[in-house]
């Protein structure tokens, strides 16, 4: 009875073919160069950054212009994680916040490192720290992680709306 | 789950694309009822469950499809049996027992009340019809899943010794 079957393998898998769009790409080129590149709305002139699917989540229009935003941000929001799970690469506790960049208008979320969690706060400035330039890809992995500027933090009616 | 993707190319109008894979290498215990029927046909061996009703279930149902009731009673079936319905796949996919055009079919192995879904190596969908005989082809190598029999083959046209 010992070799019984007992268990089976049933992987399961999809394979893409994805493709990003012109409109997300302009902001995958951007980040090949270091920048943050995101677009803004046309109707309500919101700067998407990330630019999302290319398309206004309130207007449901077609992103218009590329827009550069700063490399500084404000941290709005942030949770501390506690939970060990499998392939976590990172020591806990960490911090994962939503950073509101310089000129944008919708938070994009990163990892906050060089402060201890306790010490993370709303309104927080923080600053990207880069991967060596020949590991670049199109995408937000080239910046490893944001750490705090030393800044006085920013104003909480700065970032309001965005909670 | 795993996912992501480094090698991009950029089209015509500046966009990226990259193959994207998501998978999930599920694997998972068969329970008393399926760990029977799967040891079987590794061993050429095809048995089903005995309902309340005196139907036999193959594959084997682990409770009764009538009173709920856990079904512990088993009975042999036939390595031959009959098509009663199919479907002609062709173009196989990564996973499929066949790599070349095949048909899907339900069978009705003879001793059972009820179908088995599974591959027939017939050559073209001119010669299928729905009510011919078949027989399994066990495969090479015996793993302990379904897959141990390889395929169903046209029994007036079978080459391999079946039990």
């Amino acid at each position: 009875m010992s070799d019984d079957v007992l268990r089976i393998r049933t992987p399961i898998g999809i394979k893409y073919q994805y493709s990003a769009g012109p409109r997300v790409s302009s902001h995958l080129h951007g980040l090949m160069d270091g920048r943050f590149v995101g677009k803004r709305c046309p109707t309500c002139h919101l700067v998407y950054m990330p630019p999302r699917n290319g398309t206004c989540a309130k207007c449901g229009c077609l992103l218009g212009e590329d827009v550069e935003v700063g490399q500084r941000g404000t941290i709005t929001t942030f949770c501390i994680v506690n939970v060990p799970f499998l392939g976590q690469t990172i020591k806990i506790p960490y911090v994962a916040a939503t950073i509101l960049l310089d000129g944008a208008d919708m938070g994009m979320s990163h990892l906050i490192q060089e402060v201890e969690a306790a010490d993370v706060r709303m309104g927080m400035r923080v600053e990207p720290v880069w991967r060596p330039r020949d590991e670049w890809q199109p995408s937000m992995e080239n910046v490893l992680y944001f750490r705090p500027t030393g800044e006085p933090d920013a104003a909480f009616e700065s970032y309001a709306g965005q909670l | 789950m795993s996912g992501g993707t480094t090698e991009y190319t950029i089209v015509e109008d500046g966009s990226f694309t990259a193959p994207l894979e998501l998978s999930y290498p599920y694997k998972r215990t068969v329970g008393p009822v399926l760990s029977r029927f799967l040891t079987g046909l590794r061993d050429h061996r095809i048995e089903g469950t005995v309902g309340s009703d005196g139907r036999v279930h193959v594959p084997p149902a682990e409770f009764d499809p009538v009173t709920g009731a856990a079904l512990t009673e088993w009975a042999p079936v036939a390595s031959t049996g009959t098509i009663v319905t199919w479907s002609w796949q062709p173009s196989p996919v990564e996973g499929n027992t066949l790599q070349h055009p095949f048909a899907w079919a339900l069978i009705a192995l003879d001793g059972a009340d009820t179908n088995l879904l599974h591959a027939i190596d017939a050559g073209s969908p001119e010669v299928l019809s729905t009510g011919m005989r078949v027989q399994a082809r066990w495969a090479a190598e015996p793993s302990g899943s379904i897959s141990d029999i390889e395929c169903f083959e046209l029994a007036e046209r079978a080459t391999g010794a079946a039990s």
